[in-house]
């Protein structure tokens, strides 16, 4: 079981309760007619499947309903940050090749 | 003051009306723990922005209490029974003493400006009053949420999973502890308590 930091409860709470929305960060394209089919189908469809660190985006579905993201270690499963919508994360995969914590 | 329409849900006493829990028995049993429905009672949803002094000084005169902007916080009016809980940045929940509801509504619509909504929402849940020596007995071993006093103070209410439906615990004070039950699953919990409760010599009254 995953213990999971709300950022909007401001508290740990039970995997149970939330629900994982897949990859972060995904702009919609601004002109999606002008936007190519493999353009948009890239959009709708392609994520990331990385070995290592990947931004995602859960709900907290039992809790305040609301949406945020976590930073999570795909091979460790480790957690390494939550935090709301609107906001960059502070782990990259980009910070900790510079020596950030692992 | 806003432009939508509402209407009173409350039928008044010549309609026959019934609780999630009408078609089910009461349970005799001790007083280690007792769990009471009180149904009927006004369920309002409030939304808006924290930010927005209009909704805080609307509930503030209309219900009496400060509007909770701290997470999970619980804000009761000792006098009139009405309590204001936080569920989200956006969003409380508002219970009040039975028949209330349309009133209640009434006025905050008169007072807030700007962006808000208030949804009644009596009709889809119902409130289970909780007390006795084993109530933390049975809720620790009904929920994963850690309701044990340090974490779980007198004021401090969540929305969290009882027995996996979805459920809100509340704390008003040192005897009581609270649960808001959906509709759709009150069938289901109560069935779960009854069963939960009975090494606890539970007396369930509907
Ligand atoms: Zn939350």
């Amino acid at each position: 079981m995953l213990h999971i930091f709300c950022p909007y409860c401001g508290e740990h709470r039970e995997e149970a309760e939330f629900r994982p929305k897949g990859q972060a960060h995904i702009a919609r394209p601004l002109s999606p007619e002008q936007c190519s089919d493999e353009e948009w189908a890239d959009y709708l469809f392609f994520r990331d499947n990385p070995r290592g660190i990947h931004h995602e985006l859960w709900v907290h579905a039992t809790g305040c309903r609301k949406f945020f993201n976590v930073t999570r270690h795909t091979v460790s499963y480790e957690i390494l940050e939550t935090y709301k919508m609107g906001e960059k994360p502070k782990v990259t995969a980009e910070s900790l090749a510079k020596g950030g914590r692992s | 003051m806003s432009k939508v329409a509402v209407f009173n849900q409350c039928p008044g006493s010549e309609v026959r009306a019934e609780s999630p829990l009408a078609h089910l028995a009461s349970i005799k049993g001790g007083s280690s723990l007792v769990v009471t429905e009180h149904a009927f009672l006004g369920h309002l949803i409030l939304r808006g922005q924290a930010d927005n002094e209009s909704l805080k000084a609307a509930v503030q005169s209309v219900i009496g209490v400060e509007l909770p902007l701290q997470p999970l916080t619980l804000a009761l009016n000792e006098t009139t029974g009405a309590s204001v809980q936080w569920l989200s940045p956006d969003e409380w929940l508002l219970i009040l003493p039975a028949g209330q509801e349309y009133d209640v509504e009434q006025n905050l619509r008169q007072q807030i400006s700007g962006h808000f909504s208030i949804v009644n929402v009596g009709g889809g849940q119902t409130l289970l009053r909780l007390t006795g020596s084993k109530v933390f007995d049975l809720l620790s071993k009904s929920c994963v949420y850690d309701v044990h006093e340090r974490n779980f103070p007198v004021g401090k209410g969540v929305s969290t999973t009882f027995a996996k439906a979805t459920a809100i615990i509340r704390r008003p004070n040192e005897q009581e502890w609270e649960l808001v039950i959906r509709r759709s699953f009150s069938d289901y919990c109560y069935r779960w308590i009854a069963d939960a409760g009975r090494e606890f010599d539970l007396t369930f009254t509907v």
